[in-house]
């Protein structure tokens, strides 16, 4: 049984796979396509159009370096406004073009930088979730790392919301839950034991729909395996959904996040 | 008799500089945190709670602000059945809020109603900061969404007036789902052609910010506000430098474009009257 806070570590390892990394596994002729029309191209989120066996989807992820120079080009994976201006013109554009949309979370939050600020931050992410709950198209959610605060959820209200066995999904990190309620930021440790953010808990606590697992000791060590999984569990959930009428999926995507507390 | 009047104002000030700012409004007397004016507690009252010298608006209950939105008498409180929930099972998290409710005489940090305005009715909400930090759980999701429902249902405007310190942490990844619920909710009242009001006060933050807050068709804010999605402590560790003055007030934010217009609070029930009636149907 690996605990919360050894989750937190798997999840944030530098050779987990990133968003890229499924994206080119699960999917074949993937078409990245860049900018929100308005301020810029933010690397931390990516995004564009791919086939899903054969079939057209939009895929959209927060993408996390591996090494120290890729980390600083995609911002540790902390997006700007503009990164989630960019996933929603895309999930606008495969509504207008009728294609699924999958995205993958992992993000350690939204940037709390200057820019980030004058350009909007809360406004980009409150959007975000206003535009997603009314999407005409089947929108899945996957946790694959970390997905902390709102920085997660700006692209994570979704008909089916999933996570990898070892991903961590969370209010913030458990070092900020612990510096502002224990005060101490060194109890990260207890924070994450305590905070429920591990895979399990939260299907306990019906915020997620379903657990994809992992192969033994974590992503990292097989990822054709896992990435198979993966694609699996997307085609199966995008089946699943096209039985539905639209407006039956906009109100069982309502009752979902309605429930919740 | 001068003299003695100087005395008198220079114990106030005294004691004043003894009390922290949170205790400034308890007594007689305040001191004005902005001008630091020593004013009379009445008089703050009987001008909306703003300094009569410089201006400055001093945070309101959700009792008082109600007040002053609301015709007499007009206040319909519903969602009082919902309560505070504890999903972390948090240790000490349930005590605390028992022992606030007693102290602060208020259930959560928000209260919402259906209530006229100048004649016109509408649902309205409002939260209160001196609940926990007007944070935000599942309780005040909750009322929230009520509160957008039932505007939908009674084809009314909304209301909100928002005051936070963003997400109630002692309740972790449910209090996050609340900022996806009321959004959600929004989305629906926006589909319905109704009308919401977004009203930001100081100071607006975190998942507060990042959901309804955001997301008026018409938003406004009271004057020299904090509002912002990270807080500014939070930004300065991040960028290690100080940020300019001025930075995340309404008027930076209204400079930005992010907000419709700034509202002297004394003006504040006239205008959303007068929104309200603009988007009557005929």
């Amino acid at each position: 049984m690996i605990s919360a806070w050894e989750k937190v570590s798997l999840a944030r390892m530098a050779e987990r796979p990133k968003s890229l990394d499924y994206i080119n596994e699960i999917f074949t002729d993937f078409i990245e396509l860049h900018g929100d029309r308005n301020f810029g191209d933010d690397k931390s989120i990516v995004g564009g159009i791919a086939k899903l066996d054969g079939m057209p989807v939009t895929v959209i992820g927060e993408q996390k370096g591996k090494k120290a120079k890729e980390n600083m080009e995609r911002n540790f994976g902390m997006p700007n406004p503009e990164g989630y201006r960019k996933a929603l013109r895309l999930m606008k554009q495969a509504e207008k073009f009728k294609r699924p949309i999958i995205t993958f979370i992992d993000t350690p939050g939204a940037y709390p930088g200057m820019g980030a600020e004058e350009r909007g931050q809360g406004e980009a992410i409150a959007r975000n979730m206003l535009e997603m709950a009314n999407l005409k198209v089947p929108i899945i959610c996957i946790v694959i790392g970390e997905g902390s605060s709102g920085g997660a959820l700006a692209i994570g209200l979704g008909d089916k919301v999933a996570m990898l066995e070892n991903a961590v999904y969370s209010i913030l990190s458990p070092e900020g839950f612990a510096s502002i309620l224990y005060k101490d930021a060194s109890k990260a440790k207890d924070a994450a034991e305590n905070m429920k953010i591990t895979a399990q808990d939260l299907k306990d606590l019906n915020v997620i729909d379903d657990i994809i697992e992992e192969p033994e000791g974590g992503a990292q060590n097989d990822l054709s395996s896992i990435a198979n999984n993966l694609k699996k569990y997307i085609i199966k959930s995008i089946e699943e959904l096209n039985k539905l009428s639209v407006e039956e999926m906009l109100q069982n995507r309502y009752e979902k996040f309605r429930k919740i507390g | 008799m001068v003299i003695d009047k100087v005395k008198k104002v220079n114990k106030v000030e005294e004691r004043v500089k003894n009390e922290k700012a949170s205790d400034m409004l308890i007594g007689k007397w305040v001191k004005c945190d902005n001008c630091k004016e020593i004013l009379y507690k009445d008089d703050v009252h009987k001008n909306y709670s703003i300094c009569p010298n410089c201006g400055k608006h001093f945070r309101l209950s959700a009792r008082r602000r109600i007040k002053q939105i609301a015709d007499e008498e007009s206040f319909q409180e519903i969602g009082t059945e919902i309560h505070t929930k504890d999903p972390l099972k948090f240790d000490g998290y349930l005590k605390k809020v028992e022992a606030l409710k007693e102290k602060t005489k208020i259930e959560e940090a928000v209260k919402c109603g259906i209530c006229k305005i100048n004649g016109e009715e509408a649902v309205l909400a409002v939260m209160d900061g001196n609940f926990m930090m007007g944070s935000m759980g599942s309780c005040v999701g909750e009322r929230i969404t009520l509160a957008i429902e039932t505007s939908i249902e009674k084809r009314l405007p909304l209301i909100i007036f928002c005051v936070s310190g963003g997400a109630r942490m002692q309740e972790g990844i449910i209090s996050l789902m609340q900022m996806a619920k009321t959004s959600a909710a929004l989305a629906k009242h926006n589909e319905e052609g109704l009308l919401y009001i977004s009203v930001l006060t100081d100071p607006t933050t975190g998942g507060v910010t990042a959901s309804f807050a955001s997301l008026g068709d018409i938003i406004l804010a009271e004057p020299d506000a904090l509002i912002g999605f990270a807080g500014p402590r939070v930004i300065e560790q991040t960028i290690k430098q100080k940020l300019p003055e001025g930075f995340q007030k309404s008027e930076f934010l209204l400079e930005h474009g992010f907000i419709d217009k700034i509202v002297d609070r004394r003006d504040m029930k006239n205008v959303l009257a007068e929104l309200i009636k603009l988007h009557k149907k005929i």
